[in-house]
This record gives C-alpha cells, structure tokens and sequence, in this order.
C-alpha cells in the first residue's frame, strides 16, 4: 500500500433549502480508486466543481467518506484515534496564504505546528532553520508576514507545513492568487521538497505549465476520475482535455496546431527544446544542444 | 477622450513612519473605445491605479477629467461617476446577495433610480451580455458554478450601463475552459458596445490574446504603455519586474536561437503557428 490511498471513496452531501428540508443530494466524488507511492509527484486537474478539492479534503481527514475507504500512510481515516497522525504525516496548504497565516513574525508562524505538537523548543527551532532554508525563505525569518509578496507568504504556509515533518504534502491550487514570478517561486519550492526532500507531493492546480514535471497526473470531472497517465500521455489528448474544460500548455497547444497544418510532429510535445528538436528532426536541420 | 489621469500621486499613511508611495506622477489618456491591459506585480500598484478612475480613492495630488470634467470639482457629482465607470473587483461573486439571479443584477440601475421595469430590462439585457442561460435568471445565485456567478456579478455592472469597465483579475480561480468564456464574452461585448475595457490580469497568455494595448505597472509607476508585442518584446526587463512574457515568446526564441526564421514578435498561439510554418516549409523550399 503506498502512502496515500482511496478504495472506492465516495462522498455526498445534502443539499438543503431554507426551511432544511432535503433537497436533493449531491455526489461530490464517486468511486475514486488512487494509490500514491511515497515520493511520487502527483498532479491533480478538474474544471471547477469536479471533486478535486473534496477528494484532498480527505488526504488529511478534514471531510470523511460516505463510502469507501481512505488510507494515509496505512491509517484510515474513518479511525477518530488516527486524526492527529494522519493530520502530521499529510499536510495542506491552501489557495489563500492570508488565511493560513498567524504569526507576526516568520519563524513564529512556521514553529506553529511543531509548537503544537509538543515538539521540545530546541528542536522547534532546528525544524524552524531547516523548513524555512528549504523553500528559500531562511533570510526573512524574522520579518513581519504581512510585508511580503504572495508568493514569499505562500512559501511560508508551505515551510508551516514542512516544519511538522510530514511524508506528504497536499497542496491545493497554492498559486491561484499569484503573479507570474509568486508562481515560479513556489512551484520551483515544491518540486524542491519533491526531489531533494524525497516528500509526496500532491499539486491541485488550474495552470498546465506547473504539471509537466509530474509522475502522474489525474484528470477529475463529475467526481470521478476521467483521465490518468504521465503528463505526456494527458496532454496529448488535447480534445479530450478540451471536451473536460480543460488545456495544455502553450508549447503542447502550439505543437497540436502545426501538426494540424501538416507539419509531422509527435504528440505530447511539453517543452520549447522539445519543440525545437522535433522541429529539426522534420526538417532535417542539424541538431545541437 | 473620457479619462485623462494628469500626474496623478497617491500616498498611504502620510505623515506617519508607514508612508509608501502607491501611485508615483501617473499621466494617463484612456480614449473611447479600447481594450487596455494592466500588468504588474502584487504590490506594483495596479489595484490602486484602477480605484482612482471611478473615485474610490482620491489622489493625494493630481487631476483626473472624465469627458473633460475634472472629478475632484465641489459640485462633480461622483455618483454619475460610478454608474459610468463600473469597476468589478477580484471575486466579485463573493459580493452576490440577492434571493435570485435577476434580482441581484437589478441591484445597481434601482440604485440609480430606474423603476422596476426599467431596472428588470436593463438586468435582462446585461446578463444576456454576459451569456449567461436564460433559465437561470430566476435561480439563487449561491446555485450556480463559479464561472456561471462571476458573470452575474459582472452582468450587475454592465445593469448600469457604464462608459468604461474596469475588471480587477476577473478570471482569477477559474479553470481554463471558465477563462476562456469570460474573456471571449468581454471582448465580444467590447465590440459589440463599443466599451472602453480595463483589465486587470496576471496572466500574460490572456492579456496577449484579447487586448489592445498595455500598461505596465512597477513600483507604483507606469514602466511600459504600448502595443502587445512592443511590450512583451521587452521580456527580459518583464522578469527583472516579476512579470513574464507569453510562454509562446519564450518559445519561438528557442526556435530562433536554433536557427528557425520566425518572427519572434508572435505573441498569440495563432500568430506563433503561422510564423512556423512559414519558417519550416520556407526551409524545405531552399532545399
């Protein structure tokens, strides 16, 4: 079993008028079967309303299934016993890092959760150093959280998370409210934790680009899992992904067009050099690197 | 002409140790008309640039004239104003409140008078703007899908039938398929009225895509304001800013630097594919 794992997850909610009276009910996610090895980088796509925030929601035991089964580092989350583990092995960052943030000063807020836990304060402050040196936030540690940039504050919910030591971080949609460089800065934190950290990372997010280093990814709508495979595999069903509200990147999109003006290329092109090399394979140009 | 910003200042917290100069000697003419992007990054100034042209912050220093009236006069009526120049901030729909649809966007015209008729025609008329499908007018608002309420919210400005419309990154949280719509409906509303558009984004895709002209914001102050490809041509000083071009220049420079004719001022999917191809089959021609 690997480290995040859902057996048939189902989950519904009522949905009620003014009075309470039952109107109907809504299934939020249905059937979903996934298993996450540890260390794996996994990319979670969907429209908006296709059960990908309520599917993460329970990697951390904030909402419990109706049906089926979720398991966090072999715990289930139906266990009430399990919570806080399961809440310390998985971490969550959200879209708004204004709502995640509490402290007044950085290395406060990210000692939080350790503090919390019950972490001896020596060791607070060793895990504090490390967190914040990991996503590049050590030199502001002792500033205010509020006079920084979106994407230094949402680093700062991300090292919140690290310092608890969790082996998987769910992060849903952490750049929505980002500028072009906020994004670059934590997608590159992320995939740092990822590669260097060796922690599961599992990115909710609207922005194609960011998943293209990916293990997998999964594609939701309607609840149910619609599409799975590498980034590659996904993104060279460009109809499909229309057909789910969905995109590819700018590179991968203009890649389908010359293909469909005749020009022989593979599918599931992601990259410019990618592009580039192809683009020399067909017309027969001299390849360098 | 309806807007002109004339070195236009804004100071928060003057006079106390906190003072920060949000907007720096802005000069701006805002023709009939245009579709005009506003970039910059958190913090650049952007948000407060937008909350002076319909006078929700007034400028410590400096002169706007709307239609050649100067809006800081005693007897400028703001309210007129703000039903010309209609701004619709980032997650509008979290300012919806009425019990249905049509209600909600009925909100603004009552507000400037019109009867309920009136008002219900001009709601009418804003959501059919908006594309939104006629059998949700009379549903709750809290009903509808984040892409189906931000037009609602929008379609509530367009009620009052404003001159200029200022959208503060109106497709912000949307999946790309929402994106799209939105933008697609802006613009074909722009043409359609002739509306001068303001918008507010960070994504250099979508600016690219739809608009006529770009302002640049940094550190309160207008670095670039010209064409599309005249400013993404400048990627490198973007970057410096915390901005970026279009992922497709960044692409047809690779094609260049490997030794591709294509004209890297593309800045559109559609341009980009068409410089392409010219370059390729241009290749195989020479051979």
């Amino acid at each position: 079993m690997g480290i995040v794992k859902t057996q048939k997850l189902t989950y519904e909610y009522i949905r009620r008028d003014e009075e309470g009276n039952v109107e109907g009910i809504t299934t939020a996610v249905d059937q979903v079967d996934m298993d996450v090895e540890e260390g794996e980088f996994i990319a979670i796509l969907g429209h908006n309303g296709s059960g990908k925030s309520t599917l993460a929601k329970h990697i951390n035991a904030i909402l419990y299934p109706t049906e089926g089964t979720v398991w966090v580092d072999g715990m289930d989350t139906g266990d009430e016993a399990h919570v806080w583990n399961i809440r310390q092995t998985a971490g969550m960052v959200f879209q708004n890092p204004d709502n995640q943030i509490i402290g007044q000063v950085v290395e406060e807020d990210v000692g939080f959760g350790p503090e919390n836990m019950g972490v001896p304060t020596r060791e607070i402050w060793e895990r504090v150093e490390e967190s914040l040196k990991a996503v590049g936030m050590y030199e502001y540690r002792r500033h205010s959280p509020n006079k920084l940039s979106g994407g230094q504050k949402q680093r700062v919910s991300i090292a919140g998370v690290l310092a608890m030591h969790p082996k998987c971080i769910v992060l849903d949609e952490p750049t929505a409210m980002l500028d072009p460089k906020g994004r670059r800065e934590v997608i590159r934190a992320v995939r740092g934790l990822n590669q260097v950290e060796g922690i599961t990372v599992i990115l909710i997010t609207h922005y194609m680009e960011e998943i293209i280093h990916a293990d997998r990814v999964f594609v939701m709508d309607g609840g149910k899992v619609a599409m799975e495979g590498t980034p590659r595999e996904i993104f060279s069903q460009v109809e499909m992904l229309k057909s789910l509200r969905l995109d590819v990147p700018q590179v991968t999109l203009l890649a389908y067009e010359l293909q469909r003006k005749g020009i022989a290329l593979p599918n599931g092109i992601l990259t410019a050099k990618e592009l580039a090399d192809a683009l020399c394979r067909v017309t027969g140009r001299k390849q360098h690197s | 002409m309806p807007i002109i910003l004339d070195h236009i200042n804004y100071i928060y917290g003057g006079g106390t140790p906190l003072e920060v100069k949000a907007l720096d000697d802005i000069c701006l003419q805002i023709p009939d008309g245009q579709f005009i992007g506003i970039i910059g990054h958190t913090g650049s100034g952007k948000s407060t640039l937008v909350q002076h042209f319909n006078g929700l912050l007034k400028a410590t220093s400096g002169h706007i004239y709307f239609h050649g009236e100067d809006i800081y006069d005693r007897d400028f009526s703001m309210k007129k104003l703000r039903s010309k120049v209609g701004l619709v901030f980032q997650y509008p729909e979290h300012q919806l409140f009425e019990i249905d649809v049509l209600s909600d966007v009925c909100f603004g015209p009552k507000n400037l008078g019109y009867d309920k008729k009136a008002a219900e025609l001009k709601a009418f008329e804003a959501l059919r703007k908006v594309g939104l499908p006629m059998d949700l007018y009379y549903q709750s608002p809290f009903d509808l899908s984040g892409g189906q309420k931000r037009r609602v919210a929008i379609a509530g400005v367009l009620a009052m039938e404003p001159e200029v419309l200022i959208l503060d990154e109106p497709t912000a949280g949307l999946d790309p398929k929402g994106r799209d719509e939105i933008l697609h409906q802006i613009k074909e509303l722009q043409k359609e009225t002739g509306m001068t558009i303001l918008l507010v984004s960070h994504s250099m895709e979508d600016v690219a895509e739809y608009v006529d002209r770009i302002i640049v914001m940094s550190g309160g102050r207008i670095l670039y304001d010209d064409a599309p490809k005249n400013v993404f041509s400048r990627y490198r000083e973007l970057e410096e800013i915390g901005l970026a071009a279009p992922q497709v220049t960044y692409i047809l420079h690779e094609l260049k630097d490997r030794g591709f004719d294509v004209d890297i001022s593309a800045t559109t999917i559609e341009e980009a594919a068409e410089t392409v191809v010219k370059a390729v089959y241009g290749n195989r021609g020479g051979r």
